[in-house]
């Protein structure tokens, strides 16, 4: 019973895990993404349909990366290029990736596919409780791979030192010479990839179907995710299952009939991200995760 | 022959000029310097010192003229170029990461990939070396204005420079600092970098160098022993001659104060901001006090105390308004629209965006100061009519030049907007009008007519409080002068008695 | 390489073609995603734009959807004046309909009509009220505004979630998630035009939602309150240097927006579902932020951009029943025009030149 809860909580969380770590690599070089629903969408939708044309899992979750880093370009293009303002121009993408979708999904819905197999790692899979962990597929792994590798790659590397000073101060890292859109434009894009790959998790390994909106806000939760994690991603982690264990605990409360309304219970990771948010623009210590220029258009020196 | 070379000169400058379009920023500067030598670049604002350096640094191309590193011809095309050649710059608002380390800074100053080990251990290593001890693994956020003007220099230093830039480095820094700073820049001249030094600060200048290099309005005007000449003489080459032989307005005969302000005093709000210290003023009816100044030194912070943009909230400070039928009023504690409703008007320094906005019309732009009338706005509602007229009134007795009936304010000339946003006052017949750089940007003829209009509503008895870096119109039309430096203000002095040099010694700090 | 340059001043013309061409574009575009996924373009564009207003019933049916369009764009507009991102229209719609639903299920016997007004004063306290607490974060801890009102989107839809199969449920609905029908004083009739009858599903909130408008213009235009808006959202320091307190604005635009969004919920409500249920929103929250941007901030023009807007909505929902195009596209529609419409506000204050990017000398131009 604890392992199915365990393994089901985990399951929930490995498409928050990939949108999430995505958006604060763009959030950390100054961008703030509100498509992330949309690209998600767009991730899900191309998985879904190239698998079934294709018969082949693996190169579904290419083509969910690929999508969702294509969808990000479009982002990229107006708020990069043409300075559009981003909180407009994500919500923009949000609607039109959730309507293309839509669209491009409209002659896959009711047909099926074979989604991801289950990569046990010998030995460890065998553990009590834990081995849960070691049962999972290969995107799951991948997830957990990736932001250690995000991870380093923001604190041990000069390049990640780079996207983050762009997203501190833009006029600073363009004044000692460093290409302020290229870093913006391979953050997002990146970003993208993550969404893509996060919404292909849904048809893959989740329910191997396709349905409109199938993400079902997930790409909001992962930006709230962000803020929630503090721009941390090992913290994305941690946050994500949180927020997949609210998840389950909500389907859970209405079979079980439980006391506390589960509205409630999913009213908890907005709430608590709203308090994190407070505290952190309070403080300035603390609000060392958030990238001052998050948001602002860089239009000097072009 | 390795030690003629030293003895060399580093950097010459022949024939140097700069145009921005018609305005000629440097007119044919010739310069030198050499290994080992600290220069100060001394001049007034305007005169030039930044364009130069500049240039010297790769940010900007002379027009005319060139530059020589080590007697061979220099074309620099970016501030990359400068740092290789051995060139670094230290500028006076310099900004750092300030979620990043000491260290993480300094990484992102440097070219390629560095082992962080390796470089924490030399950040540490150099800057202990140089006298300027920093932590690598210190927030920036956490450092004093001080600590992260260190952290800017060794910025430089680790890359070696034979020519070290500083752009008024001292303007951030207490006295004790400063001391500290100078300890530093002695060493590193000893050690045989060259020091570029630009201050207008004269007892530093004094202090620190032996040679000063003295700029007026794009030219080189001098290059002197700075030890040798006095602070009064090196205040009279800054100011320049032109400005002594201006006919200067005499004291009006009528001294009624009209305006009292004491123990104004305001903490300095960022770290480039600079305090005010107990300012003590009396502006008399009838004349026009000029406050005199280099760029800098509380300005703005003073115009904000003026409005009521800020307001100082201590007990004994006092800004008292002289009525002529009434009681005084204290205005200490009042906003900008109380202000206004008791009789004074105010032009900002900056016509674009705070004494007016650019996307409104013109007659919406009289609202922002004129709303308080009853004839304007009651009730929440605005007398559209009212505005229109007002801004022809303004428009029509203050010449001023539109494009078509009631444009967007963006669409005027500097020059006339600055007319509208002056006239916008004076038409009120304030009591006391109060204006910074009232023809900062502006063409001769509007300039001319400006300061026309303030000498006017002198004469019908208004004062009139001017804030301005320009030395000509102060002499001009100032009856009385002040000087504010590092945020505390001079004595008043009468403007026709008051020598050029004595301004130019306040404004250096060595009055 | 695109640069920008900044402009001096815009030309009016510039500012009233903008809108037009990025509409024009949207529908181009939106015929080749239709020629490319195998609809006939012409005809689905005719579906969409053209038949839906082909029976004058029809334009009944479209001032109806443009009617919560109308009135929650008026509010934003004065919120993306001022510079406040209210991204929580469709939370604060909400929450309005909750507030007036309380009134209307708490009196269900009532039958005069008169009972909408403190209905509306309900709806208007309720949306304003969620509507303060980003203001109120946003001035005590300089929270961002934008994530606030996003995240409250979702508490909102949450608690009404709750009581609608919970406190508030019907209990003679077979389990399904309602609550009770409201009473006639509770519910907008039908508007009979004289001497055409109804109009479709014209309501009088209809009307209401022009009167909105207009109010929401005149105060723009001639009172003094829109001239701090104005002022503050675009030179915040000339806006200091006049006396006008920033955060008072903050707080006025953010209730007042709130307000109108409640009052929108409480409208649709009360004139097209007649119930509380779990959606009763439709993202018409986040649909008024694209009429704000279509009508380029204007509230008069707000209630043409509403009527656009909805049209392309009616569209979907014909394309859909006649030639099985899925609803969903206009998501695509909407989300084009939107990236248009962004995109020319950039050209209004920048000239756009495809090019390479300047020397390092020519940028310090200024000295």
């Amino acid at each position: 019973m604890i392992d199915e809860l365990l393994i089901t909580i985990l399951l929930t969380s490995v498409p928050l895990v990939f949108a999430a770590t995505g958006e604060l690599v763009a959030e950390k070089a100054g961008v703030l993404n509100l498509g992330v629903e949309g690209m998600m969408l767009m991730g899900a939708v191309a998985a879904f349909g190239i698998t079934a044309q294709f018969g082949n899992p693996y190169i579904g979750v290419v083509a969910g990366g690929i999508s969702g880093g294509l969808t990000a370009m479009v982002f990229a293009f107006f708020v990069l290029g043409m300075a559009t303002n981003q909180v407009a121009t994500g919500l923009a993408l949000t609607i039109f990736g959730t309507g293309l979708s839509g669209l491009l999904g409209a002659p896959l819905v009711g047909q099926a596919i074979d989604g991801l197999p289950e990569l046990s790692i010998p030995l460890l899979s065998n553990l009590p409780v834990m081995g849960v962990v070691f049962s999972l597929d290969v995107m799951a792994y991948l997830s957990v791979i990736i932001v250690i590798l995000v991870s380093w790659f923001l604190n041990q590397t000069k390049s990640g030192l780079v996207l983050r000073a762009v997203g501190i101060n833009h006029d600073s890292a363009h004044a000692l010479g460093y290409e302020v859109l290229k870093v913006r434009f391979y953050a997002v894009v990146f970003g993208g990839v993550m969404a893509g790959l996060g919404g292909a998790y849904l048809p893959l390994v989740l329910t191997p179907h396709w349905a409109e909106g199938m993400t079902a806000g997930r790409g909001w939760i992962a930006l709230a995710l962000v803020v929630f994690a503090a721009w941390r991603p090992y913290r994305v982690i941690i946050g994500a299952i949180l927020f997949g264990a609210v998840t389950i605990f909500q389907l859970l409360g209405q079979a079980k009939g439980w006391a506390i309304p589960i509205q409630f219970m999913s009213m908890m990771p907005y709430l608590v991200t709203i308090f994190v948010l407070v505290i952190m623009s309070g403080s300035s210590r603390i609000a060392i995760g958030a990238p001052k220029e998050l948001g602002r258009s860089f239009t000097s020196g072009r | 022959m390795k030690q003629t070379n030293e003895q060399g000169i580093l950097l010459e400058a022949r024939q140097v000029s700069k145009y921005f379009g018609d305005f000629v920023a440097n007119d044919k500067i010739d310069f030198a310097i050499r290994p080992g030598e600290i220069l100060a670049l001394l001049g007034e604002n305007g005169a030039g010192k930044s364009t130069f350096v500049k240039m010297i640094y790769g940010l900007l191309a002379p027009d005319e003229g060139a530059f020589y590193w080590q007697s061979k011809p220099l074309t620099l095309s970016s501030p990359q170029q400068a740092r290789e050649m051995g060139i670094g710059m230290v500028f006076q608002h310099f900004s750092l990461f300030e979620m990043l380390t000491v260290a993480e800074n300094i990484e992102l100053a440097l070219q390629g990939v560095h082992d962080r080990e390796k470089l924490a251990e030399l950040i540490v290593e150099k800057s202990t070396a140089y006298g300027i001890p920093l932590n690598p693994d210190s927030l920036t956020a956490d450092l004093s204005v001080s600590q992260r003007q260190r952290v800017e220099i060794l910025r430089c230093l680790l890359q070696d420079p034979k020519l070290l830039i500083m752009d008024e480095p001292t303007s951030v820094l207490t006295p004790q600092e400063a001391n500290q700073l100078f300890d530093v820049i002695e060493q590193l001249a000893d050690s045989g970098c060259a020091v570029l030094f630009i201050s207008h600060k004269l007892d530093e200048v004094k202090r620190l160098t032996k040679r000063a290099v003295i700029l007026r309005a794009g030219q080189k005007v001098a290059d002197v022993d700075s030890k040798k000449q006095s602070a009064g003489e090196l205040a009279a080459l800054m100011v320049g001659d032109e400005v002594a032989h201006i006919k200067r307005q005499s004291a009006p005969k009528q001294s009624l104060p009209r305006l009292s302000i004491s123990a104004l005093s305001r903490p300095a709000e960022g770290p480039f901001n600079v305090s005010l210290k107990q300012i003590e003023l009396t502006v008399n009816q009838g004349e026009i006090l000029g406050i005199a100044g280099i760029a800098g030194n509380g300005q703005t912070e003073l115009m904000d105390a003026l409005t009521g943009e800020w307001i100082d909230k201590s007990a004994t400070a006092s800004i008292l308004l002289h009525k002529d039928r009434q009681a005084d009023i204290e205005l200490i504690r009042q906003g900008p629209i109380e202000r206004r409703r008791a009789g004074v008007g105010f032009v900002p320094e900056e016509r674009n965006g705070h004494a007016a906005s650019g996307e409104l019309s013109l007659s919406e732009n009289t609202l922002l100061t004129t709303h308080h009338i009853e004839q304007a706005s009651q009730y929440d509602l605005v007398n559209d009519n009212f505005c229109r007229d007002y801004a022809g009134q303004i428009t029509q007795k203050f010449d001023v030049r539109l494009p078509s009936k009631n444009p967007q304010a963006s669409q005027l000339s500097g020059g006339n907007l600055q007319k509208f946003v002056v006239g916008r006052e004076i038409l009120k017949s304030p009591d006391l009008l109060v204006v910074s750089q009232p023809t900062w940007g502006v063409d001769i003829g509007a300039a001319i007519f400006i300061r026309k209009a303030m000498l006017k509503l002198a004469e019908e008895g208004g004062a009139v409080i001017m804030i301005s870096q320009d030395l000509e119109e102060i002499f001009s039309i100032s009856h009385r002068i002040a000087v504010i430096n590092n945020g505390q203000l001079s004595k008043t002095y009468d403007a026709a008695t008051i020598t050029a040099q004595k301004v130019g010694l306040l404004m250096g700090g060595a009055g | 390489m695109i640069t920008l340059t900044p402009r001096r001043h815009v030309a009016w013309q510039l500012t009233l073609l903008i809108p037009v061409i990025a509409v024009l574009i949207t529908i181009l575009a939106g015929g080749v995603i239709f020629a490319v996924l195998g609809y006939e373009p012409l005809e689905t564009l005719f579906e969409f734009f053209i038949k839906p207003l082909s029976q004058p019933y029809q334009f009944g049916n479209l001032m109806v959807k443009a009617c919560p369009l109308i009135i929650i764009g008026t509010g934003l507009v004065f919120c993306y004046r001022a510079n406040i991102w209210n991204i929580g229209a469709e939370g604060q719609l909400i929450f309005g309909a909750l507030g007036a639903g309380l009134l209307a299920l708490s009196f269900p016997d009532v039958t005069s009509k008169w009972f909408l007004v403190p209905m509306a004063i309900a709806a208007m306290l309720a949306g304003g009220l969620w509507a303060f607490v980003p203001a109120v974060l946003k001035v005590r801890f300089n929270t961002n505004e934008i994530l606030v009102s996003l995240m409250l989107t979702y508490v909102a839809g949450f608690f009404l979630d709750w009581l609608v199969r919970g406190p508030w449920r019907d209990p003679m609905s077979f389990g399904f998630p309602l609550t009770p029908s409201y009473g006639d004083g509770a519910l907008i009739s039908g508007l009979v035009l004289p001497g055409i009858g109804r109009l479709g599903q014209l309501h009088w909130a209809v009307p209401l939602s022009f009167v909105v408008a207009f109010i929401g213009w005149f105060v723009m235009r001639h009172t003094l309150t829109g001239f701090q808006v104005r002022v503050i959202g675009n030179a915040p320091q000339a806006g200091k240097f006049a006396g006008f307190k920033p955060d008072r604005v903050t707080y006025g635009v953010l209730i007042a927006s709130g307000g109108l969004a409640g009052l929108a919920g409480m409208i649709e409500v009360s004139a097209n579902i007649g119930q509380l249920q779990p959606n009763v929103s439709f993202g018409y929250g986040f649909t008024a932020i694209i009429v704000v941007f279509l009508a380029r901030l204007n509230p008069v023009a707000v209630i043409v951009a509403g009527l656009v807007v909805a049209l392309a909505e009616l569209g979907g929902d014909a394309a859909q029943i006649s030639l099985g195009v899925p609803k969903v596209v206009t998501g695509v529609f909407k989300g084009i025009l939107l990236f248009m419409l962004l995109s020319g506000e950039t050209l209004t204050h920048y000239h756009i030149r495809f090019g390479r990017a300047q020397t390092a000398s020519r940028k310090h131009q200024e000295g």
